[in-house]
């Protein structure tokens, strides 16, 4: 069957079952009531002064009773730095513990080490927002037999409380906590920030670890994780390394390039109609996204405007904004420097928040729905706007759908940014390989050689072509790109899929099929 | 009604070497590219560069960006071939580095000639801008920003011109205080630009900024630019303010109003209005963009 941007879906995939398609980004949530109901929490109880201590991560695994084919869940907050989910997956294979899902808010280049233990059937299934280098090509290669399934944040929040993802075990790395299992991210010699990700798994895991290298007295102070979801804690020498977490992607780029779209972008934001007072606002880390808040930055300043809340993977310049008092509050899923720690810590207004609470789409309201302009960067766009940010140019997976289609859906003004060619490869497509966004969230793209604005909104158009902005039709863009670099060769496919691509509201906006060698 | 003139607040040197650079020479908002052909480029490179400069110039589009080729000196081995290349392509301008007297502007324009004529193009499109890098050429300033109807601009080579007067640059530019006024001067007598030398130091925005600011006070037109991210605070020195556009508008207004009945010189706001504060305003609404007949 074709969903409604014409991609072709099975109908169903041995292993996952039904795969219901993508419709439009709102016609399945518009109705209000949702036919899946949320999962009741696990019901538990300890004893007073029960010791949930244990000696080892191997220990705690042990008592946690693994069985083959369990769900294992993990948060990706350390990001290049984690230590900590290969070591478990090590572990249980070491136990003979076989057919897991491995179910992580993502995935990175730490997580290279997973390729063995697919090889050899310790896991078998894996639910994660991105996949990256080594792991992503096995993957696109075909090493699982049931497809992996990529979901946005929000995503993974409504299948963790839906019951899709239905986790058995969820171990928690926490740069601090206690004997009870309070924790946090934000204190301690690994303090990575917010640990929005993993509420929502320890709220709905049948057993969760909290894995520290900082065990503290009681109480552990701020409790982001409670205790009443935690059955056991271990302390280990290190959960990972912190200074990995953003690998230079937080600081302000110095490249010409990434800072001329930047510029062009935050003169599309001054002129959109919603750069005004009490606006919100989320940008990426890294290039050309998170340079485009320097230039919102200076503009703020200058035309005396202050902001209502900047949302999302926060880096320390955010937090600087927050502090020139440019926002009044940041709501912090995910830090993106660990410099971010402190804030998070002393400033009031710097407020963790969860992921079901951030972009969950199955429920009262997330915080991506009162977005007014979110910046995004692309992998690919295509001339229906169509974003791709899960596979290269070469049809590998090697990227992250994160919160790129929650964010891009909510907010008013989405604008997407990119170089129009990478090296010689065009970034404006006739057809992306993979879509993650939807052409219908993505009201403008921005480029070092034009904007252009999504035809259905022509208010938009209007407002920037009075303001002298260089709009351009995206389809002579893509001409003008393909004259420059010449068209790539067509990607070869197998029939085989190997991801597919989940809708934050559940339904198959697109598939990935394994790349012909 | 007044014609629009293309502004030249920037001139972006591009090593006409480097492919990946000259490719994306239009998209920085530079006023003027600069493909270089000259100092930027090794020995071992130039014949590289300037068949590339040659081809790019022929496929890549630059935009509104105006073209110019810096080419080497014309006493120089590659001097000579550089404008065989160049000039059949035709780029808006050439830029002629060490320039002294007026006749090694007249030579080199009287080569441009012969090359246009064996490829029959019209003589008089490519424009000329002679740079001044040495103290004789400081001295002879005047005459060769006058020597002959292609040259619209007139530009300075700091680094150079220091050497040769056996002086090290300094922050303030206190040596060639002289030099760049002469220059001005000489650019202004003949109703040319006058182009700035360039600030080196990439990192020092307000470094930049001051020097910008000083180089328009003097009469600078523009400033040359080492790195994209110069563009905006040289644009911002240059540009002109809210206030000075608004002024410039009433002027340009009422002058096209008497002009209609043939009065050339009136009052506004008490004051007079002549031909020199006309062209100021105009000056004013060709750095912001604005056409009069667009209001």
């Amino acid at each position: 069957m074709k969903n409604v941007l014409g991609r072709d879906i099975p109908e169903y995939i041995e292993g996952i079952g039904k795969l219901e398609p993508f419709q439009g980004a709102w016609t399945k949530l518009k109705k209000g009531w949702m036919d899946e109901p949320a999962v009741a929490i696990a019901t538990k109880a300890k004893l007073p002064h029960e010791n949930k201590l244990c000696e080892s991560l191997e220990e705690a695994i042990i008592k946690a009773n693994p069985v083959n084919g369990m769900t294992i869940s993990f948060h990706h907050h350390l990001r290049e730095g984690d230590d900590v989910i290969v070591k478990c997956i090590s572990i249980l294979s070491n136990l003979g513990i076989n057919s897991i899902t491995l179910a992580s808010s993502s995935l990175t280049t730490a997580h290279d080490g997973l390729v063995p233990y697919i090889q050899d059937g310790t896991i078998t299934r894996i639910y994660s927002s991105g996949i990256r280098e080594k792991l992503g090509k096995a993957i696109s290669k075909g090493i699982l037999d049931i497809p992996v399934i990529i979901q946005s944040h929000g995503g993974r929040a409504r299948a963790i409380r839906t019951g899709k993802i239905k986790i058995d075990l969820a171990i928690i790395s926490a740069s601090a906590a206690d004997c009870e299992g309070n924790a946090t991210g934000a204190v301690g010699k690994s303090a990575f920030g917010s640990i929005g990700y993993s509420m929502v798994d320890v709220e709905h895991a049948m057993q969760s670890i909290i894995v520290t290298d900082n065990l503290v007295d009681y109480p552990c102070i701020p409790i982001s994780i409670a205790q009443n979801f935690v059955d056991y804690v271990v302390k280990v020498d290190s959960i990972g390394d912190p200074s990995k977490i953003a690998s230079g992607t937080t600081r302000i780029t110095k490249s010409p390039m990434d800072l001329r779209i930047a510029q062009l972008a935050a003169n599309v934001i001054e002129h959109s109609g919603y750069f005004q007072n009490n606006f919100s606002f989320q940008v990426g880390a890294g290039g050309a996204t998170l340079a485009v808040a320097k230039f919102i930055r200076d503009k703020m300043k200058k035309k005396n405007i202050t902001g209502s809340f900047m949302l999302g993977g926060i880096t320390s310049y955010c937090v600087d904004m927050l502090n020139e008092n440019l926002f009044k509050a940041l709501f912090d899923v995910q830090s993106f420097d660990a410099a971010v720690s402190s804030s998070l810590l002393n400033n009031k207004n710097h407020i963790e928040v969860p992921s079901t609470l951030y972009a969950n789409p199955f429920n009262c309201g997330c915080l991506t729905n009162k977005l007014d302009i979110v910046v995004l960067g692309v992998l690919e766009i295509d001339v229906d706007f169509n974003v791709n940010v899960i596979t290269s140019s070469e049809g590998y997976i090697t990227g992250a759908s994160g919160g790129h289609s929650d964010t891009a859906s909510g907010a008013k003004l989405a604008v997407a940014v990119c170089p129009s060619f990478r090296g010689r490869i065009p970034i404006i497509k006739k057809r992306v390989n993979t879509i993650v966004t939807p052409g219908e969230s993505i009201d403008v793209l921005v480029t070092e050689r034009g904007i252009c604005v999504n035809p259905n909104n022509k208010d938009l158009e209007l407002r920037l072509r009075k303001a002298g902005l260089n709009i351009r039709d995206i389809h002579d863009l893509e001409i003008e790109v393909d004259g420059i670099t010449g068209i790539p060769e067509k990607i070869q496919f197998t029939d085989k899929i190997v991801g597919i691509v989940e809708y934050r509201d559940g339904t198959i906006i697109d598939v990935i099929r394994q790349v012909k060698e | 009604m007044i014609m629009k003139k293309n502004k030249r607040r920037t001139a972006l040197y591009i090593p006409g070497h480097n492919p990946a650079m000259v490719q994306q020479g239009g998209v920085y908002g530079a006023d003027t590219v600069l493909l270089d052909l000259e100092d930027s480029v090794a020995l071992s490179e130039k014949d590289a560069a300037r068949i590339l400069v040659r081809n790019m110039i022929r496929t890549v589009d630059f935009y509104n960006t105006e073209v110019t080729v810096r080419i080497n000196h014309i006493d120089t081995p590659f001097g000579i071939t550089d404008l065989e290349y160049i000039v059949p392509v035709k780029p808006e301008a050439i830029r002629l580095p060490k320039i002294e007297t007026k006749h090694d502007v007249i030579r080199v324009i009287e080569l441009i000639e012969k090359i246009e004529k064996k490829h029959g193009i019209p003589h008089g499109n490519i424009k000329i801008h002679p740079m001044i890098e040495t103290a004789i050429g400081v001295q002879n300033v005047f005459e060769i920003a006058g020597a002959h109807p292609c040259i619209d601009a007139i530009t300075i080579g700091g680094q150079d011109l220091t050497a040769d007067m056996g002086i090290v640059k300094t922050k303030d530019n206190a040596g060639l205080d002289y030099a760049r006024k002469a220059i001005v001067m000489a650019a202004k007598a003949n109703r040319i630009d006058a182009l700035d030398s360039v600030f080196a130091d990439v990192n020092d925005d307000e470094g930049l900024r001051i020097e910008t600011e000083y180089a328009k006070k003097i009469g600078f037109t523009g400033k040359a630019v080492i790195n994209p991210r110069q563009i905006d605070i040289i644009h911002d020195v240059f540009n002109p303010t809210d206030e000075e556009i608004r002024v410039a508008i009433k002027i340009v207004k009422a002058f096209n109003e008497n002009a209609a009945r043939g009065i050339g010189v009136f009052a506004l706001d008490g004051k007079m209005i002549d031909a020199p504060v006309v062209t100021r305003a105009q000056h004013v609404l060709n750095l912001a963009d604005i056409d009069i007949n667009d209001l």
